[in-house]
This record gives C-alpha cells, structure tokens and sequence, in this order.
C-alpha cells in the first residue's frame, strides 16, 4: 500500500495526553486523503498483549503518534511486538497539534501553515 | 476474564473501491466516538486494503456504491467480504454507525470493560535485572521468566495510580506511560535524575523493613487496644489512620491512598515480601551461576 503508515493512539483511558492536542490531530488525520490506524489505548493493548501490535509493528516507516518515544517503544516490545528501527514516534504529550500533524503527515497536514523544523524521533536517535 | 486479556475489537472505515468517502467532519466523529469506546478503527482509502485481521472481531463500515456481493474479495485481502460484517453507513449519523458496531459486537458478546491500563514498564536497556522490584512489589505483578529476566507478569494486579515501585528501581528502568511527571512516564532521563537515584535513600529497604515494621507495630497496638471489643470497623479506622501517617511520612512517593488502604494485613506483607524475597534471591543466584566465569 503506497500510504504512509500511521498509528494514531487516543490515550482514552487517562487525561495524560491533551484533549485538544488528540482531537486536533484525529481532526488534522481525517481531514487528510491518508489511510491510517487508530486504536483506542496502547497501553490497554500492551497489557493484554493484543496480537495487533505484532501486525503494526512490522510495518517499517511506521510513525506513531502517542506519547514518549521510550514508553512507547517499551510497550510495545513487552507485547511481544518489538517496533522496527526506523519507527518514528511523535510525542502528542509534548507538541501540539499542529506540530504533530506536521510530524506526521508533511505538506499532506490540512492544518499546517509552515512546516517545522521538528523531524519525529526515531528509535535510533 | 481480567479486562487486561481482551483484545480490541476492530472496525474498518472502508473508504476503497466500491465505497464513498465520509465527510471530513463526519468521519472525524464517528472515529472519536469509537476510539473512546475502545475500538481499534483502520481507515482504508482507495489505494488501500483491508489487512487481515487476525481472527478480530471485525466490523466494515462504509458507504457503500456496489452491492456487498460484488465488492472485489481484492479488496479484503482475499478475505471474503460476505464473511466480514459489513455495514453500509450512508444515511447514518456518527452514532446510529456506532450503534451498528455495538450490534454486532454486543451479538458476539464482545463487551468492553473499563480498566484504567496502568502497569509497569520495563526499559531493559536500563534494566540490570537486580530482582528489587520483584523483591518490593507486594502483589505479585512481577516475575521471572525461564531465562532469568525479570518481567512484568500480573499487569492488572498493580495498584491504579501507584508509581512506587519504579522509585525503588536504582536504573530508573520502571515506566508508568500514564505517570503526569518525567522520567518516570518515559521522558528523558536527566542528570539530575541520575544524581537523585544515587542520592536516594534505601527506599526497598524502607518499605520492606521500616514500614512494614511500623505497620506491624501499629497493627499489634491497635490490636491490644481493641482486643476486649473486637470492633473491626474501628480497628479498620485504626489501621487507615496509620497508613495515612505513613503516606504522610512517605510524601514525594506519590502511593495513591487507596493503594496504602488495600494493603494486605501486616502479616501478609511479612508473608508475601519474604516469598517475593525468596523468588529473586533464587533467580539472582541461578543467574550467578549461569553467568560464565570472568576472567
Ligand atoms: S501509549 Fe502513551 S498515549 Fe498511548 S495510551 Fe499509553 S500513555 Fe496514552
Ligand atoms: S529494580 Fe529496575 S533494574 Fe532492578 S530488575 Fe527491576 S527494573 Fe530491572
């Protein structure tokens, strides 16, 4: 599939991650002509080491937006699942929305006026 | 079955040939109100496919321009579509779609059940596999595997909230994801968290000696005190008083009330931390012994 490959988390069992930031993006997501993934809670599904996590953490250039990348990197690989290298992680805790869109989705962000500076983290950094 | 071992169920917001993409605003709706029920939601676009699924419980929803039966199995990955459970949304609102979903979902028993996902984490780039906080952790949310490594393995036995166990981790290896403060919800560890873990005091020992010491104390007073009565409730005042000094004491640890109220009798807690000591000292010595010899 020639889309990029997004995984949105929408932390939605706890308020550790900005209500406005997770709506913008899932505004900033569907707003865009991008196929992507979303799931409810990572966390939730590291615990109950869903067998998806294995499915989404093969895909290479995968980017994530969730929360920070060593979480997310540790929750993935206790699922059993561990994420490739170049997976990037964009830290919804700390950007904002804009900043996150344009992490993830480049010139294809409807929202975003000019592009950052900012590259999402990869593991290997 | 904990809530912990449940997989999520996953829709398909099938935007692909032979279906009609959503409103923007539309779909953005319908998205947030799944995700916050706990659905896993994929959005295919018309380049796209829906990817196996694993044995989910899978629900397709679109708008759908073809008859279900002539939808290209292509396009369920060689998935026959007349097996997934699809669902045309075309005049339905975000909720009515939603509703569709919970029919299906609700018919094959697949409820979700509302846990608050906290639990330890472990950075095993950090780990050095030291058993502390096997040897601290009273309910037995941690383990060892077959080759020695320490693991977490009772997710759903740790305490809501409870971050106390990654203070007694001298790697500051422990994570809580859900944690409001840095390092311990994954953020970068500084130097002036490193110059704290080597300052920090003892804490395992505080807990697994101090303490527990104190609270058996306390227990044996209270006891005595109310040994002519037998009054559990005000026993059970007595014991929630001395667990609320000692949150006091131990301010900074940030142990939820509730976690220090849920705490097993005194006796319990002699009881589980010598079995929780004696499961790492063994794992620490099969370790020693299977590490090669240095030189
Ligand atoms: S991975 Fe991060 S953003 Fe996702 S549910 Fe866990 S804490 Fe929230
Ligand atoms: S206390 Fe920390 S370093 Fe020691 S085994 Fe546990 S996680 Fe690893």
């Amino acid at each position: 599939m020639a889309s990029p490959r997004i995984l949105y988390c929408r932390c939605a069992y706890a308020k550790v991650v900005p209500q406005a930031v997770k709506d913008g993006v899932l505004e900033g997501l569907s707003e865009s002509e991008t196929a992507f993934d979303a799931v409810a809670d990572l966390c939730q599904m590291s615990a109950a080491k869903d067998p998806a996590l294995q499915r989404l953490s093969k895909q290479s250039g995968l980017k994530i937006a969730a929360c920070y990348p060593r979480a997310v990197k540790w929750l993935f690989a206790a699922a059993n699942a561990p994420l490739q290298d170049d997976t990037q992680i964009v830290n919804m805790r700390t950007l904002s929305a804009e900043q996150s869109c344009q992490q993830l989705l480049g010139g294809a962000c409807p929202s975003a006026e000019a592009p950052t500076d900012d590259a999402p983290q990869t593991l290997e950094d | 079955m904990p809530a912990a071992a449940k997989t999520a169920r996953r829709v398909v917001l099938y935007e692909g040939a032979g279906s009609q993409p959503l409103e923007a605003a539309q779909r953005r709706q319908l998205l947030a109100l799944l995700l916050d029920r706990g659905y896993t939601v994929s959005r295919v676009r018309p380049d796209g496919e829906v990817s196996e699924h694993g044995g989910d419980d899978l629900v397709v929803l679109g708008r759908f321009d073809t008859p279900v039966s002539e939808l290209a199995n292509s396009s369920f990955n060689g998935q026959d579509a007349g097996a997934l459970n699809l669902r045309d949304i075309s005049s339905a609102t975000p909720e009515e779609a939603v509703a569709m979903v919970e029919e299906v979902t609700q018919s094959s028993g697949e409820q979700p059940e509302y846990w608050k996902p906290w639990f330890p984490v472990i950075d095993y780039d950090r780990c050095t596999n030291c058993m502390q906080c096997l040897s601290f952790c009273l309910f037995d949310v941690y383990g060892v595997t077959q080759d020695g490594q320490i693991t977490v393995r009772n997710e759903t036995n740790c305490k809501t909230d409870c971050p106390a166990c990654s203070r007694v981790c001298p790697e500051v290896a422990i994570l809580f994801p859900k944690y409001k403060a840095g390092p311990i919800n994954g953020d970068e560890i500084s130097e002036d968290d490193l110059r704290r873990e080597a300052m920090k005091v003892d804490i395992s020992s505080l807990l697994g000696g101090d303490i527990y010491s104190m609270l058996r104390d306390r227990n044996a007073k209270a006891k005595s005190r109310f040994s002519k009565e037998r009054d559990d409730e005000r026993a059970l005042k007595e014991r929630q008083r001395c667990l609320k000094k000692l949150s006091q004491q131990m301010e900074g640890l940030d142990i939820p009330a509730e976690a220090l109220a849920n705490l097993p009798s005194a006796d319990e807690i002699q009881f589980k931390a010598a079995q929780a000591k004696k499961l790492a000292d063994s794992a620490l010595a099969k370790n020693r012994a299977d590490a090669p010899p240095s030189e």
